[in-house]
């Protein structure tokens, strides 16, 4: 007879472990409060918080705020494809444009461009073309190298196999390259788009305007707290689902081994 | 067979751009964008200020950079960006080795880091109001809750390359858990602190500098929402360009002290 696992050493025990401080640190935090040791004031109870998503749903249209932003960061998505995988491409082919401007691309992948978002407030005035213009911006540069770093790093053989087969530039490169670096080239596009949606929600809510960054500066300037933290929450838990889906398309797009 | 050798046609360019192609297609480009810029605010395409002239924002620059007060509001953001980054770091630091050195802590906490990590984090700014007030208090928040997520990640990633042989040599010496942390684990994940740091500079720069354009009184977040709200566009791209500056070198200047560049070469 076996004799059977430890609850500790179960698969799930790490999971229940993770969700059960959660669980017990929002218990705690509601205890503080009712017993007046966290001023309520300043941190509402989580019960107020839960109580709140109805309220902030149906009565704030989140669903059409959330379909703002959403649409805002496609269309940032869709101009950050292609706009970063042509650069990644024209890098790629002129080798001489790559080794000069390569190190520049990078440091804008670091520079805090989100700070141009007043500039881009006076270029294309309070609305939604300037988020959008942020987040592309916010998103160009990562997308660049990693359609260079895709391209660069596709296998010797195959581009031989596709000498030998006597291809032509563009079939070498629509045949050959361009698969090979796809799985790459999605990382780019996954972390454009999560750079995108990062500055696109934190400009809605800097500037007023837009989907639920602006929820949350409404309700934060109107003092209702426990629908702030709603809101708050609720953007959080879009951008884990977003997250985590990309993250499984990602993992479904890499070649297996 | 004759000899179809490539027809080699005696080149135009100067000797030093045939030697030093690369230097010369960076000054060909920045002249380029340069000229165009100019052109663009000569042009009267755009409206008047929108792209002020190179005079106008070298002379921003210059009287931005002549200003003490401009060195006022620098000396502010640095303040809270320090302590922020202090305050994260060591959190992060704290947290990624608690995390990383166990496979139960990684798996029950790790995917709290690893999604909260993407979130805009400026969106707990109203709730850091709330905390700490409207002063500099909320913007050190604010940084060292942007610093905390990259630190912790990349210290968690660390504490399990370690080499176990390493662990096992501060095991057998005695040492007590303080001494494994700066005798051991530290020392071996100079690294990935770094790299975490660098990473948590960037994002820690963002987040006190985008709080500051929100709500404050001082620091460069609010000298840049002034140039705004005053519609002074060469000040606004004067202090642009030193912000991105000082980003980047700070930048570049943690990836050499901590040697990163070194590894890339080797």
């Amino acid at each position: 007879m076996t004799r059977p696992v430890p609850f500790s050493q179960r698969r799930y025990f790490p999971a229940v472990l993770g969700l059960g401080s959660f669980a017990a640190f929002v218990i705690a935090v509601e205890f503080l409060v009712y017993a007046d040791i966290l001023n309520r004031f300043i941190i509402p109870p989580p019960s107020d918080v839960i109580g709140a998503f109805p309220r902030v749903i149906m009565e704030e249209h989140v669903l059409a705020r959330f379909t703002q932003t959403a649409l805002e960061a496609l269309a940032a998505s869709v101009l950050v494809t292609i706009f970063g995988v042509a650069g990644g491409v024209l890098l790629y082919q002129f080798t001489l444009l790559r080794r000069a401007t390569e190190t520049w691309v990078a440091a804008i992948a670091a520079a805090p461009l989100v700070l141009m978002y007043p500039l881009y407030l006076v270029i294309f005035g309070r609305n939604a073309t300037t988020i959008v213009m942020m987040g592309f911006t916010a998103g160009l540069a990562p997308i660049i190298l990693k359609t260079l770093e895709g391209l660069s790093g596709t296998r010797r053989v195959l581009i031989n196999v596709g000498r030998s087969f006597n291809l032509t530039r563009s079939q070498q490169f629509w045949k050959i390259l361009f698969p090979a670096a796809l799985p790459t080239i999605f990382v780019g596009m996954r972390l454009g788009l999560i750079f995108a949606l990062i500055n696109i929600v934190g400009v809605e809510y800097l500037i007023n305007f837009g989907g639920l960054g602006q929820l949350i500066n409404e309700l934060a300037e109107r003092y209702d707290l426990a629908g702030t933290y709603a809101a708050i929450c609720f953007v959080i838990l879009v951008s884990i689902i977003v997250f985590a889906l990309t993250e499984r398309l990602e993992r479904w797009l890499r070649p297996a081994g | 067979m004759a000899e179809t050798g490539r027809l080699s046609a005696p080149s135009l360019a100067p000797s030093w751009v045939r030697e030093h192609p690369v230097t010369a297609l960076r000054i060909f480009i920045i002249v380029t964008v340069l000229l165009a810029w100019e052109g663009l605010a000569r042009s009267g395409w755009l409206y008047r200020d929108v792209v002020p002239s190179l005079v106008a924002i070298g002379h921003a620059l210059y009287e931005t950079l002549a200003d003490p007060t401009f060195y006022v509001h620098l000396y502010a953001t640095f303040y809270e960006i320090a302590i922020g980054m202090a305050i994260g770091g060591v959190a992060g630091l704290a947290v990624g080795i608690l995390i990383g050195g166990s496979k139960l802590m990684q798996r029950a906490y790790e995917p709290f880091l690893y999604y909260l990590g993407p979130c805009p984090k400026i969106i707990f700014f109203p709730v850091m109001i709330m905390w700490f007030g409207v002063g500099p208090g909320s913007k050190i928040a604010m940084g060292a809750i942007s610093c905390f997520f990259p630190v912790a990640l990349n210290v968690a990633g660390g504490m399990r390359e370690i080499d176990k042989v390493l662990i096992r040599v501060g095991r057998s010496f005695r040492a007590n858990t303080w001494q494994m942390v700066t005798k051991i684990y530290m020392p071996a994940m100079r690294h990935p602190i770094i790299n975490g740091l660098r990473l948590g500079l960037g994002v820690c720069l963002i987040g006190t500098l985008l709080a500051e354009t929100k709500l404050s009184n001082r620091g460069i977040g609010f000298l840049v929402i002034q140039a705004y709200t005053l519609f002074n566009m060469p000040q606004m791209y004067s202090l642009l360009i030193v912000l991105f500056v000082i980003a980047i070198g700070a930048n570049a200047l943690i990836g050499r002290l901590g040697g990163l560049d070194s590894i890339r070469r080797s």
